[in-house]
């Protein structure tokens, strides 16, 4: 068996007196697609927190293509390759398109020590090329964030972390409050991404859409982990019960 | 044309312009055509880079979420500490480094204040307003000093320009414009500052460090507004403790004219300065159109409402013009 991507290695934390994952040891391979299912407070959230920077764990090791991995802040996570897509929030509304994509990572002409001078052409052709390669066709890079629907913000979330080469995406709840329609279209994102041998970890609450788009179960309750299985092995009424 | 038409709509300070050019024109008719002279533009020319400085750094602060309240005190007291430190003998320009260094200090204590405690930088630099004020004039020692004559106050008094148009600070101003601008338009930083008063979560999750772009937001404000006061000083030949009292609101004001949002995110410097500069013109106006000079705050007043319902109202209408975005 190859090296797992990530391996967590009993993850502990604790939040003002909530025990919120009680030694959580999981390890994600290559080109794998994980469901990660469980109820609020189950522990799914913390545990993404803590692989995307947003969160430190107080006790535990991460290790991420075999090497011991320090994650402080999200920085440190999108430098290692992990991306995160969450339900709202990883998007300005009122910024381009093209400036939403490069935030924190603008294509500079020149630059002194973290400073520059963004090159603006090259940022808005490259977006334009980013959101065409996740099969999304938007005529202008210009456009508002805030003017587009739930459904086409996520796909240019999942295209920004596919232009930054994401080994590992994960992916919060992306279909939280959208229309059918627009959550088959952000479904039909997460299968091509697996297509495309991109490893990603699936978070819903939706039990068929897990179902429908990843190789592999993991269900969480109470801080720990109560069942892990190939899709093929478990049934969503096995599931159902766990939690 | 919809397309073009919705461009135009969305820009923050579309609104602000179309006033500026409306109230030019009502001006220069009820003048008599004396709004538009060269003298009175002169006198426009001279005082507008003292608003407008002020005016730019609490646009960019407020486009990244903040507000700075204590613009004005800082206004007062940056020009106070340079005059107070040069009767003890020192030069110039170390006493203009140490206003500069004040003013430093007042936007990371602002910054510090503000993003350590979780509180609203309203409150946090409406204390400050208090603070730098009462500090100007406990080091005015209640005799505001004289400048000394061998300063070199031509470096911001001077006139220059065709027919003498305008004075150095209008040049200070305008090269300050044009960086500042710049920052905010073209380069990475801008595009946090955005990002950071636009979503706060988002930023931080895409790995903007939110605190180090709003410290710097604050610090750039102090400055500013230090640099302006300065300006205005080396005009009136001395500190007063006074000066700067109300600018605050005036420079609030000029940003949220010229387009900016005050929950952040929108906003551009150009619109910040088309602010200031009506401003400017409606207290020159008034005088020239022998209006009673009393109703000059009624008209700032008016126009700031005026200004964000019109904008409010061009953002919605701009959002129905219903574009398809998919090609």
């Amino acid at each position: 068996m190859t090296t797992p991507i990530v391996s967590c290695r009993g993850i502990e934390k604790w939040y003002s007196g909530v025990h919120a994952l009680k030694q959580v040891s999981i390890d994600i391979r290559g080109g794998e697609a994980v469901g990660l299912v469980g109820d609020n407070g189950a522990g799914k959230s913390t545990l993404i927190n803590i692989l995307s920077g947003v969160a430190m764990a107080d006790d535990g090791e991460i290790f991420f293509e075999g090497a011991k991995a320090r994650i402080t802040c999200p920085r440190d996570a999108m430098k290692l390759g992990i991306e995160t897509i969450y339900q709202y929030n990883s998007m300005v509304p009122c910024m381009s398109i093209a400036r939403n994509l490069f935030i924190s990572r603008e294509p500079l002409k020149f630059r002194i020590g973290r400073f520059g001078v963004i090159d603006i052409k090259k940022m808005r052709e490259e977006s334009m090329q980013a959101i065409a390669n996740v099969d999304l066709h938007l005529r202008t890079p210009d456009a508002l964030v805030g003017e587009l629907s739930g459904g086409q913000r996520q796909g240019v979330a999942i295209a920004r972390a596919m232009y930054f080469k994401s080994k590992l995406m994960i992916l919060d709840e992306p279909t939280n409050h959208l229309s059918v329609k627009e959550t088959n279209k952000v479904l039909g994102f997460v299968q091509s991404l697996r297509k495309q041998g991109i490893t990603s970890i699936f978070i819903s609450h939706n039990i068929p859409h897990v179902f429908a788009c990843c190789d592999r179960i993991v269900a969480m309750a109470r801080g720990e982990i109560v069942l892990d299985k190939p899709v093929g092995e478990t049934s969503m009424d096995e599931i159902l019960e766990v939690l | 044309m919809k397309r073009l038409l919705k461009i135009y709509l969305e820009k923050p300070e579309l609104a602000g312009l179309v006033l500026l050019i409306v109230l030019v024109i009502i001006f220069q008719v009820k003048s008599g055509g004396v709004f538009l002279s060269l003298q009175n533009l002169q006198g426009i020319l001279g005082l507008l880079p003292e608003t407008g400085l002020v005016a730019i750094g609490v646009t960019i602060l407020m486009i990244c979420g903040e507000f700075d309240l204590s613009v004005g005190s800082v206004f007062a007291l940056m020009p106070m500490t340079m005059a107070v430190i040069m009767t003890f003998g020192v030069p110039f320009l170390p006493a203009v480094l140490a206003g500069f260094l004040v003013c430093i200090a007042i936007g990371l204590i602002n910054g510090y204040v503000t993003l350590k405690f979780n509180i609203p930088s309203f409150i946090t630099t409406l204390g400050m307003l208090f603070i730098a004020r009462s500090l100007t004039v406990v080091i005015s020692g209640g005799f505001p000093p004289l400048l000394s004559t061998d300063i070199p106050t031509w470096l911001f008094t001077a006139y220059v320009g065709p027919g003498d148009l305008f004075r150095m600070s209008f040049v200070w101003f305008v090269a300050v414009a044009i960086l500042a601008g710049y920052l905010l338009g073209r380069t990475n930083f801008g595009n946090w500052i955005a990002a950071v008063g636009g979503f706060r979560e988002a930023a931080a999750a895409t790995g903007v460090s939110v605190n180090s772009v709003k410290m710097i937001c604050f610090v750039l404000s102090a400055v500013l507004a230090g640099f302006a006061g300065m300006i205005q000083v080396m005009r009136l030949g001395s500190p007063l403790p006074s000066i700067g009292d109300g600018l605050e609101l005036e420079a609030v004001a000029a940003a949220v004219i010229g387009g900016t949002a005050l929950t952040g995110g929108i906003g551009t410097v150009f619109g910040g300065i088309i602010g200031a500069v009506l401003i400017r013109i409606i207290d020159n106006g008034l005088v020239l159109s022998q209006v009673d000079a009393n109703w000059f705050k009624f008209a700032v007043g008016f126009l700031t409402i005026f200004a964000v319902v019109a904008n409010t109202w061009l953002r919605a209408r701009a959002r129905k013009i219903k574009l398809e975005v998919s090609a």
